[in-house]
């Protein structure tokens, strides 16, 4: 057998083998590199450090981006950080953008993904920074009333638990941005700047 | 017989028993069951799947042949993976441009219903060398069997849903046989490293 044809058996054999998918086909795979290597766009915020607060939640770096052609849905993404000493819970999010908005979690089950509302909203734990970012938790905009437009903003009214209701706006991103840097460290805007 | 050569055969033996051990090892242990996966390599993409391009033209096993061809599954409803992947095969081409080539990509939806060859060729009409391909549902799931896809639809509220699925882009050569496979978020050099292997095939 060839050297490549040994490789694209092996290949077939990663593709085929459910153990294989749980683990990733080779080393692309639950690769945490996101940087400029596979050329996402990198996020160019208006202001890198604003900040939004309710109560003892911080939210920072609230980002949507750009929709494709006739895509009715898009992502949202932001950072929440919880300075108090209770745990809190986002359990709801709304905007006039979108007819019904979900607070979503993907889940990247080897080369399958898998996508689905968190029923009992997503935990911020008392001190934790909790990241929705791309390949992760996201709000999910559906039913969007037009096409997102980079450099665009739609506000997106945030509901916590005890924190209560925070306005943020979406700065609307290109369609392929993404944190600079290793988006494992989105929590920081600046990563990679 | 002389203890020269009882010694050769002595040896010989020895060197035999050793190339017969290396060889089961090879066969049991170091080459992942060939013969199963050969058979399912040559396999992939090949179905009697009958689906219909965005611009309305047939799409059959037979028109992967001819020319290198990425596929990939996607929809239009996703908020995340499918951007990202069309995002990366618009660097691909960019890339293959600077050499005059271009690789021909399917995008084949796993959600025919509301997929329509409209909306889906609109979505993709922006990426270089991109042709979205949809078709009855029964076709599009013969599709997803014939490569070894997966896609799998999951209710949101409101009779609303989401479809799971796939992400890798699988490559084929132009005889339509199975090239080799570039996986979600690969990074970009290593995935340009085998399509390059693949357009020079």
């Amino acid at each position: 057998m060839t050297t490549s044809g040994f490789l694209a058996a092996l290949a077939a054999a990663t593709l085929l083998t459910p153990a294989a998918w749980a683990h990733g086909a080779g080393d692309g795979a639950g690769h945490a590199d996101h940087g400029p290597a596979t050329q996402d766009a990198a996020l160019s915020l208006p202001d890198p450090d604003a900040a939004w607060q309710a109560g003892d939640l911080t939210v920072t770096a609230p980002y949507s981006r750009a929709t494709l052609p006739n895509a009715p849905v898009a992502g949202g993404f932001l950072t929440i950080t919880n300075d108090g000493e209770e745990d809190d819970r986002l359990v709801a999010a709304s905007s006039d953008m979108a007819g019904r908005m979900e607070i979503h979690e993907m889940v990247m089950n080897g080369d399958i993904m898998t996508m689905g509302p968190l029923d009992d909203g997503l935990p911020i734990p008392a001190g934790a920074t909790v990241s929705l970012e791309p390949g992760g938790y996201h709000l999910m905009l559906m039913q969007l009333a037009g096409p997102l437009v980079e450099g665009d903003t739609v506000e997106v009214t945030l509901t916590f638990e005890t924190a209560g209701d925070l306005t943020v706006p979406l700065s609307i991103q290109a369609f392929n941005a993404r944190a600079a840097g290793d988006a494992a460290h989105g929590t920081d805007p600046h990563a990679g700047h | 017989m002389t203890h020269q050569s009882l010694r050769l055969i002595r040896v010989l033996s020895w060197a035999a028993v050793v190339v017969a051990g290396a060889a089961l090892l090879w066969a049991t242990v170091l080459q992942p069951a060939p013969t199963d996966h050969q058979i399912a390599m040559q396999e992939l993409g090949k179905g009697d799947y009958a689906l219909v391009t965005a611009d309305g033209q047939p799409f059959t096993q037979a028109d992967l042949e001819g020319q290198p061809t990425a596929v990939f599954f996607g929809f239009t409803h996703c908020p995340d993976i499918c951007p990202t992947t069309l995002g990366e095969v618009t660097a691909w081409q960019e890339d293959l441009a600077q050499d005059g080539q271009e690789l021909r990509t399917l995008f084949i939806t796993v959600d025919p219903e509301r997929d329509t060859r409209e909306i889906l060729g609109e979505y993709v009409s922006w990426a270089p060398g991109v042709t979205g391909i949809t078709g009855d549902p029964a076709e599009v799931d013969k599709a997803v069997a014939a490569f070894r896809a997966f896609a799998q639809k999951v209710p949101l509220e409101g009779g609303d849903y989401t479809v799971n699925h796939s992400t890798q882009v699988l490559l084929f050569d132009d005889r339509g046989d199975f090239f080799g496979l570039v996986s979600y978020q690969e990074p970009h050099e290593r995935a340009m490293g085998t399509i390059r292997r693949l357009m020079a095939s």
